[in-house]
């Protein structure tokens, strides 16, 4: 054996840097990349803006072809491809048991959660600014094909609030992947959570006045529904809604998660 | 230097780890030795802090892993080379280590070099890569960080025996430029020809530990005689041990030649005298892992 790694001396101090979050951060970011299904999962969110955009120009009719049109069929596909993102970004550690090597180089796994969120988080912004400059190419190209006026109906507060409550949606995402753990189940639990309880609430709201009367209060999507409409500013109660919902379906299934997380075994 | 201070696990009131304690040296090879299920990975998952002790504690240079500003480079951990995701490939599983570690990326190429996976095969997805081929790259995975402890479940799994006379070769000079080397293995063969010092752990619990030349030296002698008692009676008041085995001869640690003079000026005739056969530590392992798995086939 040559080239075998020496033990250093105990004196050579670089080993006592602790590890910076942002180092944590980039290199959960770098992992989000570095398989191909995390890949081609990053590239659905270039090729499902382009798609929307191309089946806007294509069928919507002309009168609508403005960039609230846009907008919102962008953020549609969004919604399912950035929680995927941050669900299998935490559940893949314990899926692919690669935790095993993630946790042991990081022992901190507080650490590792947050910056697995912070890294989520900026894919998700970045996302969002790259789909809507998608959308206002799709627009500025849509009105010239079709010789209309080139609309646009979006206020910069709106394109916030549609970038909002696309993070909100990757958060649950994230929350679902923190507390379940595992990628089939965490999928599963997330099609749940945003498609399969709408239908029943929708039904329960129907069926009981009470619920009609307090459902966004209580339904998570439906209190986040606003940020999603492009019809102006919302307003307190709305702004309450959704921090009131966020609390019971995300905020405190988050925490029971991470508490778990830090706990559990890792095997 | 690893050490382990009455670490103990328990899963549902059933004692896994029970109470363990031993150290591990630097310069040395640590073989933690038992059969499957005996409480190996448990042990070492604890010692890295990806399983809470019930009881206890384990600590590296007096200092608990999960206390180590930047673990990676103070000790290098193989726990299980297929515990990773099968999409990445084997550089880049080295490139995410360095990373976490802050280390500069040209040590990944030599990290490959030694332990000899080509540049080709850093390319491939380990999806792909053999279990001798994942140990080779957790071996690397563990040695990036150029750390001062070793801790490897067993790493010898799935490697040919070249692979294993490689493996033997790189912990030995590992150790012998001082770093301290923990690994596990359920095969004393194995174990024995790598470790300088073993522990013997069986349901959990620690059987027996020492240098190899200890563990592994002849245990003793073995004297028979018609004059049971008078002989006896001579060893114990040359103050030896004597131990009476069923078969009605006396077993004692003494050397064959001072239990022969204890005998002649005793006076006591001898229809046998031998040296207890070194097989002692084989035949208590394989006895562990017998026992082990009768409990596994009566369950």
């Amino acid at each position: 054996m040559t080239a075998i790694a020496v033990p250093r001396s105990p004196s050579a101090g670089s080993a006592a840097d602790p590890v910076p979050l942002s180092r944590v951060a980039a290199v959960e970011l770098r992992k989000m990349f570095d398989t191909r299904s995390g890949f081609w999962l990053m590239a659905s969110i270039v090729i499902s803006a382009l798609i929307a955009t191309i089946a806007v120009i294509l069928f919507a009719p002309d009168d609508e072809l403005t960039y609230s049109t846009f907008g919102k069929a962008i953020a549609y596909p969004m919604l399912v491809i950035l929680p995927m993102i941050a669900l299998l970004s935490v559940t893949s550690e314990w899926s692919q048991r690669s935790g095993l090597t993630t946790f042991t180089l990081v022992p901190h796994r507080g650490r590792v959660i947050s910056a697995k969120a912070a890294a989520s988080i900026s894919i998700g912004v970045a996302s969002m600014v790259l789909a809507l400059a998608i959308g206002a190419l799709g627009n500025i190209v849509g009105t010239a094909i079709t010789g209309t006026t080139t609309v646009w109906d979006v206020s910069l507060g709106e394109s916030s609030y549609i970038v909002l409550g696309n993070l909100l949606g990757l958060m649950s995402g994230f929350m679902l992947g923190v507390l379940i753990r595992s990628s089939p189940g965490a999928i599963v639990g997330y099609f749940v959570y945003t498609w399969a309880l709408t239908p029943l609430f929708v039904l329960l709201a129907n069926s009981q006045a009470w619920f009609h009367d307090s459902r966004a209060w209580i339904d998570v999507n439906f209190a986040q529904a606003p940020l999603f409409m492009f019809e102006g500013a919302l307003t307190g109660e709305q702004w309450a809604n959704i921090g009131f919902t966020g609390i019971f379906w995300l905020v405190i299934p988050l925490a029971v998660g991470l508490r778990h997380v830090l706990r559990s075994e890792v095997t | 230097m690893i050490t382990l201070h009455e670490l103990t696990k328990t899963y549902g009131g059933r004692l896994t780890v029970d109470h363990v304690s031993f150290e591990a040296r630097p310069g040395r090879v640590t073989g933690f030795l038992g059969p499957n299920g005996a409480g190996k990975s448990t042990t070492m998952r604890m010692v890295v802090g990806l399983t809470r002790p019930t009881s206890g504690t384990a600590t590296i240079d007096c200092r608990r892993f999960i206390d180590l500003p930047n673990p990676g480079r103070e000790v290098g951990v193989l726990l299980d080379a297929s515990a990773q995701h099968a999409g990445r490939t084997g550089r880049e599983i080295l490139t995410i280590a360095a990373r976490t570690m802050g280390l500069p990326t040209d040590r990944i190429g030599r990290m490959l070099d030694l332990v000899s996976l080509t540049d080709d095969e850093g390319e491939r997805r380990i999806g792909n890569y053999s279990l001798g081929m994942r140990q080779r790259l957790g071996i690397a995975t563990a040695l990036i960080g150029e750390p001062q402890a070793l801790i490897l479940d067993e790493p010898a799994n799935g490697l040919d025996p070249a692979g294993i006379r490689w493996m033997r070769d790189l912990l030995r000079s590992y150790a012998d430029r001082g770093g301290t080397v923990l690994l596990s293995s359920h095969l004393l063969h194995e174990i024995e020809i790598i470790a300088d010092d073993l522990v013997v752990i069986g349901n959990g619990r620690i059987v027996v530990q020492g240098t190899k030349a200890e563990l592994l030296q002849a245990v003793g002698t073995v004297v028979r005689t018609p004059e049971l008692p008078a002989l006896e009676a001579a060893l114990l008041a040359a103050g030896l041990r004597v131990t009476l085995a069923d078969d009605g001869s006396l077993q004692t640690d003494a050397d064959l030649a001072l239990v022969g003079e204890v005998a002649r000026s005793a006076g006591v005739a001898l229809t046998e005298l031998r040296s207890a056969d070194g097989a002692g530590l084989e035949e208590m392992f394989l006895e562990l892992t017998t026992e082990t798995q009768r409990e596994g086939a009566a369950a």
